[in-house]
This record gives structure tokens, C-alpha cells and sequence, in this order.
């Protein structure tokens, strides 16, 4: 019974989103007060519905009933709790009901707590985002229904993908989704405001906290991701450019440019007709993401749910949210008042050289993911564009945007002075330049790009902190804070980049039980070689003993996994951590004379790739709280002005 | 601004929805062409997989007439669902030799008394040596061979109810 009620809140959700579309285009054009007051309370039922469809097939999934087909292909019953829970929402029908419900639960947190945005651009805004769900939900009740019951009942389950039973499983696609979900919110409120024509700082500071949101979501999956792949891939790198990496990458950089650009709306009421295409772009990448990874277009590691004709239905809804979109941009953005204006050299101008940069990034992320699919379309020849491309087509330009991050905040709003700010930054450019110095003196065959890349790291830290300099740090408001922080991070991530890319050190060897494997101050014993058994899988197990320097020994044990129900084979990386890096080990076959291939990899600093995307995450969470505490601040001063009137 | 400018996004859009959309209305060209196809049965012999059923060497297989082959598990989940096809082409007067691949005989006997014994002859290929020198990596798959012991055709994958025509027409071509 529990599927047959999943189903029955999952039809009852998307009819109230449908009520809540109607309700808002009919009130929209009618203009009457009571649709308005109703379209609350339709979205706050639709959130509860489909929030209920999905706990549901989370309860059915913790149960193992056998008799639900999403359950038996993605799930065994002698799993792990954790992974039953993660496993309802790694395949393809529970992660678009995971999507689905944060829309509808995004939707009635609007319904309930938005108070500073015009009415009616609100009732727009909660239309758009319906008429958004519907085709979810149409996708979900038409081609993919969670609930499906499977006829035998089969004796057990299939099993997760052995590469997803992880705890970054649990833990990173979600963090995705909800930042994908948040610039749908976003993309919502651009499409309410073209509607009413209503682009100015209200709406700006109404649709900040979405795009923060989802920006921090992103950058932690990004993060988290990023790190689930170096230690789960056991191929030693952070960073692939493969195609769906590249589709979370995307939306995170339109969503980065627009964070910025809302800043000047809300601030300035500049860059109105920008911003408002930012937003359409933002959702448009996640969706171009999302299309990616699940229609299997582009063949990559991480396509495990693929099916070309869910491929097409996400292509039709992408065609109709985005196309819709920016047809409705073209026929209305002419009308709406351009902005206030400012001076090139002012903080518009760098947070505009900030969107340029994140824009001509994005465009060739984009065209270097797509440019394989094109080629094949046209000649039929398969080829795929590899990190060559992406590092030396995005890298000097990113290095271009670190050193404008670094300027921007020490500018003024409007305008200001060339030589003043040259002045302000006057410390962190001498750092980087005796940092260049030293760092072309003391160390050899360092590529340009990772040279210039660790100086710039060391005067934007320096220099990100700058806006704090001099100033009262009790009175700082919470989301300066956030700025800084966020910048500081990015310096970090530079940082750990930079290091890791230039003096990673690699040794593989055939080693046998007894062998000795030194790399870098690291001395490896190998000491012996068990078998092991896990709740589905069993492995080989090296165990060994790493010391660095004459320090403590540590055990280390990575494994060859091999898992049971799906007959497949995962490698288990060892790590070890130390404040200057990390000691990452993977075990290889063995041959016949009892020799195991082990590959060893110290790489220095590379933790801080990932410290400073928890950082990033971390400005962007407090940026947001500083937000809301001020718009909640000022709403409750305007209210009490208001009634002493 | 210019007015036209404003359409652009639009424009670039549809470009981008063209390419793709081409790219997923073109037929995939993932079918692997089999290089067994056209050869010889490579020579082996397999002991018994269960009490029940005969064991299976390359010979069992030349013997006038075409038969089937199907390599199969009792753990895995797509042989189930290609179960009632096997019966209905065995039914169909067809002989169906099959290698059971990594597996156990209770594992086996339970499996076929479950979901039907289509059989001739089954073969138990405990480290899949048989199976990669047919130059076939999962399970299920099932080749059809001639009455000569040449392989015709190479299936990958479960046989589904809309396979079934055209497997009986190669056997028939096979004659």
C-alpha cells in the first residue's frame, strides 16, 4: 500500500500544480486579489504532497520491499542502512522525485515567507515555477514512475552501482540537485519579473538569497564530488573535465557571474536586462547538466542512468522552459527601463569584468563539452576534447578573474580612482611578484600557468582580506564577512591546484610482500597481502605501513574490491593526511610470481583544493544570513514606520 | 540596445537544440558487430553443470542441424526475464545448449526449477574461460550456430519477446 499512496500524493502534487498555474495566469490576468490569496495555499500543498511521495519512497527503499521495481534495480537487502537511504535517489526516477519535491517544497517556502517582491510579480513567480514542476511531474507520472510494482517478486534486489556505494553518494548528488532546484527558483522569479516588467533592487534582493543558496549547494557539490572522484576513481586526479563534470561546473559558473550581477541590481539597479538573461541562463545549464548525464549523449565515467528517451523528454521540457524563456526576454526586456549607469573603473565595472570573464569561461566549458556531440552530428567522426583544451583555454582567463576578485572589492560603487585603488592593492601585487621571484629562482619544470598561478594565490589571499583592513570588525556586516571568506577560499583552492599540479610525486612499482617503496620523505612497507569481506563485497587487502620522515608508522590498507551482486571491480585508494598533504595509495593486480602492482602518489597541499571550496561554500553561507538578517531588519523598521503613520 | 541583438540567445538556443537533437534522433552505432561471426565453434569441453543434464563439449554442437547456445547465470536478473523466451523457442522444436557461467550446481538446479529448463545440454564454465574464448564478456548472450559448428549470429544481451522471429528465421536460414 505504501507505493499505491506514493503514487496517489505524487498525482495529487501535480494537480496542484497545475491549479496553482492556472490560478496564477488567470489571476494575473483578471487581477483579482482572491487568486492571489489562493496560489499561497495551492503551493504550500503541492510542496506537502510531493514531499510525502518522496518520504514514502524513502520508506520503501529502507524497507527493501522487493516488490517495487526501483527497488529491486537499485537496492539489495543485505546493504548497508546508509546506502538504502542514498540508494533512493541514486537512479534515474528516484533523483527526478528528489528534484521535483525540492521545486515544490521551494515553492511553498516562497508561498509562506516572501513578503518583499510585488504581489503580482510573486503570483507570477509561483506560476512559472508550477508550470516548471508540471513537466517534471508529467515525466515522472507518463515515462518514469517510481512507484512501479514488479510482477514476480524477485528473491532480492540487484544492488547500487558498486562505484556509488560511497558516503559521497549519500551526500553529493542531492547537494547538486538542491543547487540545481535553487537556480530554478531563480529562473522562476526572472521569468515572474519579464511578466510584470518589475526588474529593479526589490526584486534583485528577493532573488539573492535563491542564487546563494544554490550557488553554496553547487559549490559543495562540486566540492564533494571533485573528492569523491580522486579517492574513488583511484586514478589520483581531482579534476577529469569529463562531460558531467562539466555540467555541474557550468551551471556554478552562470551561477557565480549572476551571484554578482544580483549584487548590482540589488545595489545599484544596474545590469537589469544582464541579470535577467543570467538567471535563464543559470537554470538552462542545469538542465543542459541534467540532459547530459541521464540521455547518455556523451559517453562518460559517470553515466550510469542512461536512456535516450528519457534524454528526449528532458530535451522537450528544455525546449520549452528555456526556449519560452528567452523568446519572452526578446519580446520583453526592450521594455523594461534600462538601469543606472557607472564608470569603467568602479566596483560595477570589475564585478561586470567579473561577468565577462565567468561568461567567456563558461562559453568554452560549454563548447568543449558539446564539441565532441557536434563533430559526430556533422561528420560522423568520434573524437573527445580533453584536459589540453579546458586547462589552456580556461586557465589564463581564470587567473585573469582571480586578479580582478582581488581588485573589485577594494573599489568604490559608481566610480573611482585608478591611482587609488593601484594604492590599496599596492602590498598584495608586491607579494605576488617576489612570490613569481623566488618561485622561478628555487624550483625547476613548473608549467607557467601553475607558477603564475601559486603567485597570484599568495597576493589574492593577501589581498581578499584587504576589505577588512582598517575597519571596525564588530561593525562589519555578516555578509562582508561572507565575501571574504568566499574569496579567501578561492585563493586556497588556487593554491592547493597549483601545488599539487607542480610537485605531485608518483612512483608505481611491482612490489612483493617485504619490498620497501620510498617516494618523496615517504618510506611504504609492504608488509602483506588478505583477503577481506564487506556487507556485499570481498577484496584483497594490502596491508602496509608508511612513515614519513623517522615519524610515526601509520597502517594503511587499500583494497581491490569486488562486489557480489554486480560482479564488478572497484579500487580502494589508501590516504594518509598531513598538514602539507596527502599520501594516496591504490593496489593493482597481481601477477603470477606474487608480485602486486601498487602505485603511490604524494601530492602536497592538494587537501587545500578542497578546504578552500568549504571555505567558498562557507562565505556564500554566511553571506546569505547576513542577507536575510538585513532584509528581515529593514521589512520589521518599514512595518513599524508604517503603523506609528 | 539593438532590438535584434536581444533575439540572440534565442537564436544560439536553437542552434544548440538542432545539434543535439540530431545527435539523439541518429541511430547509436553501439551494436558490436561479433568477430565470431562466420567462425568455427572454438574447441572445448565443459563438465556438467547439473546431475540432470548432459555436459557439453564443442563437438555436441556440430551435429547436422543448428542449435542455440546461451550463456546464462543464476545470478543474474536479465536471464530471468529472457526465461520464458528460451521455453518458447525450445517449445518451438529448437535445441538449446547452454554454458552456465560462474556458478554452483544448487545455485543452477534452483534457478531452472524456478524459471524453467530449456536445455539440451548445460556446461559449467566456473572461470568463464569458455565464454571469453567465444569472445563473449556478460551474461546473457546466445549465439546461434549452423549445423556445422559455425557461428551465425551472436546475441548480447536478454533475449526480449520482439527477438524471437528473428531468431527463428536465422535458424531456419541455417539450415
Amino acid at each position: 500500500m505504501i507505493a499505491e499512496t506514493g503514487l496517489i500524493a505524487l498525482w495529487l502534487a501535480a494537480a496542484l500544480a497545475l491549479l496553482q498555474f492556472a490560478l496564477g495566469a488567470i489571476g494575473l490576468r483578471t487581477g483579482r486579489d482572491d487568486y492571489y490569496a489562493a496560489i499561497r495555499s495551492v503551493a504550500v500543498a503541492q510542496g506537502l504532497f510531493v514531499a510525502l511521495s518522496f518520504l514514502l519512497l524513502i520508506w520503501l527503499f529502507l524497507r527493501s520491499d522487493m516488490s517495487v521495481r526501483l527497488v529491486v534495480m537499485n537496492s539489495v537487502s543485505v546493504k548497508p542502512f546508509i546506502y538504502k537511504f542514498s540508494g533512493t535517489w541514486g537512479n534515474h526516477e528516484g533523483s527526478m522525485l528528489l528534484w521535483v519535491t525540492v521545486m515544490g517544497l521551494a515553492g511553498a517556502f516562497i508561498a509562506l515567507f516572501e513578503r518583499s517582491l510585488k504581489t503580482r510579480t510573486l503570483v507570477a513567480t509561483l506560476a512559472a515555477q508550477a508550470f516548471i514542476s508540471l513537466g517534471f511531474y508529467a515525466f515522472l507520472l507518463i515515462s518514469s514512475n517510481p512507484f512501479e510494482r514488479m510482477f514476480p517478486v524477485p528473491a532480492d534486489g540487484q544492488g547500487l552501482n558498486p562505484l556509488l556505494q560511497d558516503p559521497g553518494l549519500a551526500f553529493h548528488p542531492p547537494t547538486l540537485y538542491f543547487g540545481y532546484v535553487g537556480l530554478s527558483v531563480a529562473f522562476s522569479f526572472a521569468v515572474g519579473a519579464m511578466i510584470t516588467r518589475d526588474v529593479g533592487a526589490a526584486f534583485a534582493k528577493a532573488m539573492r538569497p535563491w542564487v546563494l543558496g544554490a550557488w553554496i549547494f553547487l559549490t559543495l557539490g562540486i566540492t564533494a564530488g571533485s573528492y569523491w572522484a580522486y579517492y574513488e576513481l583511484g586514478w589520483g586526479g581531482w579534476w577529469f573535465w569529463d562531460p558531467v563534470e562539466n555540467a555541474a561546473l557550468m551551471p556554478w559558473l552562470a551561477a557565480t557571474a549572476l551571484l554578482h550581477s544580483v549584487t548590482v541590481l540589488a545595489t545599484r539597479d544596474g545590469l537589469r536586462a544582464w541579470t535577467l538573461m543570467l538567471a535563464v541562463v543559470a537554470f538552462s545549464m542545469s538542465m543542459i547538466g541534467t540532459f547530459l548525464v541521464r540521455s547518455g549523449i556523451l559517453t562518460s565515467v559517470h553515466a550510469f542512468a542512461v536512456d535516450p528517451e528519457r534524454g528526449s523528454f528532458i530535451l522537450a521540457l528544455l525546449a520549452i522552459y528555456i526556449g519560452g524563456a528567452m523568446a519572452l526576454f526578446a519580446l520583453r526586456v526592450g521594455t523594461v527601463k534600462e538601469g543606472s549607469r557607472f564608470e569603467l573603473v568602479s566596483r560595477e565595472g570589475a564585478l561586470v569584468a567579473n561577468n565577462l570573464l565567468l561568461s567567456v569561461i563558461l562559453g568554452l566549458v560549454f563548447i568543449g563539452t558539446l564539441y565532441p556531440l557536434l563533430v559526430e552530428a556533422v561528420t560522423g567522426d568520434k573524437l573527445s576534447v580533453g584536459p589540453p583544451y579546458f586547462n589552456l583555454a580556461t586557465g589564463p582567463l581564470a587567473l585573469m578573474l582571480v586578479a580582478v576578485m582581488a581588485a573589485g572589492p577594494l573599489l568604490r560603487w559608481r566610480r573611482d580612482n585608478p591611482t587609488a585603488l593601484l594604492n590599496r592593492i599596492s602590498i598584495p601585487i608586491l607579494m605576488t611578484a617576489a612570490a613569481l621571484f623566488a618561485l622561478a629562482l628555487f624550483t625547476t619544470d613548473m608549467s607557467v600557468l601553475a607558477l603564475l598561478g601559486l603567485a597570484l594565490a599568495i597576493g589574492v589571499g593577501v589581498a581578499s582580506l584587504a576589505p577588512l583592513w582598517k575597519r571596525n570588525l564588530r561593525r562589519t556586516p555578516l555578509h562582508t564577512y561572507g565575501m571574504v571568506i568566499a574569496h579567501f577560499g578561492i585563493a586556497v583552492a588556487l593554491a592547493g591546484m597549483a601545488c599539487e599540479s607542480s610537485f605531485t610525486e608518483e612512483k608505481l612499482v611491482a612490489a612483493k610482500p617485504g619490498d620497501e617503496i620510498a617516494v618523496n620523505h615517504w618510506t611504504l612497507k609492504f608488509e602483506a597481502i588478505e583477503p577481506v569481506a564487506g556487507p556485499n563485497w570481498t577484496a584483497l587487502e594490502a596491508r602496509m605501513t608508511a612513515q614519513y620522515g623517522d615519524g610515526a608508522l601509520h597502517q594503511i590498507t587499500p583494497q581491490n574490491r569486488m562486489f557480489a551482486a554486480a560482479q564488478t571491480q572497484t579500487s580502494e585508494a589508501a590516504l594518509l593526511t598531513r598538514w602539507n598533504g596527502q599520501l594516496y595509495v591504490v593496489l593493482g593486480d597481481g601477477d603470477s610470481e606474487g608480485r602486486w602492482q601498487v602505485r603511490v602518489w604524494w601530492k602536497p597541499f592538494v587537501t587545500w583544493i578542497w578546504y578552500g571550496g568549504i571555505l567558498v561554500a562557507l562565505g556564500g553561507f554566511l553571506a546569505m544570513i547576513g542577507r536575510l538578517r538585513r532584509g528581515y531588519k529593514q521589512r520589521k523598521q518599514r512595518e513599524y514606520a508604517e503603523a506609528i503613520v | 540596445m539593438n532590438r535584434w541583438l536581444l533575439w540572440l540567445p534565442l537564436v544560439l538556443f536553437g542552434l544548440f537544440f538542432a545539434a543535439v537533437a540530431t545527435g539523439l534522433i541518429m541511430p547509436k552505432d553501439n551494436i558490436i558487430e561479433s568477430k565470431m561471426v562466420g567462425k568455427p565453434m572454438p574447441d572445448f569441453s565443459l563438465p556438467a553443470a547439473i546431475e540432470q543434464r548432459p555436459a557439453l563439449s564443442s563437438a555436441d554442437l556440430a551435429k547436422g542441424k543448428p542449435t542455440l547456445l546461451n550463456i546464462f547465470a543464476s545470478w543474474c536478473l536479465p536471464c530471468i526475464a529472457e526465461a520464458p523466451q528460451l521455453l518458447e523457442l525450445q517449445q518451438a522444436g529448437v535445441e538449446i545448449n547452454a554454458i552456465a557461467s560462474r556458478d554452483t550446481p544448487e545455485d543452477i538446479a534452483n534457478f531452472l526449477n524456478r524459471w524453467g529448463n530449456p536445455y539440451a545440454r548445460i556446461g559449467s564454465d566456473t572461470t568463464s574461460r569458455v565464454q571469453l574464448e567465444l569472445g563473449s564478456s556478460g551474461v546473457p548472450e546466445t549465439f546461434i550456430i549452423d549445423g556445422n559448428g559455425i557461428i551465425v549470429y551472436q546475441h548480447i544481451g536478454d533475449i526480449r519477446e520482439e527477438d524471437v522471429p528473428r531468431i527463428l528465421k536465422l535458424l531456419e536460414e541455417a539450415k
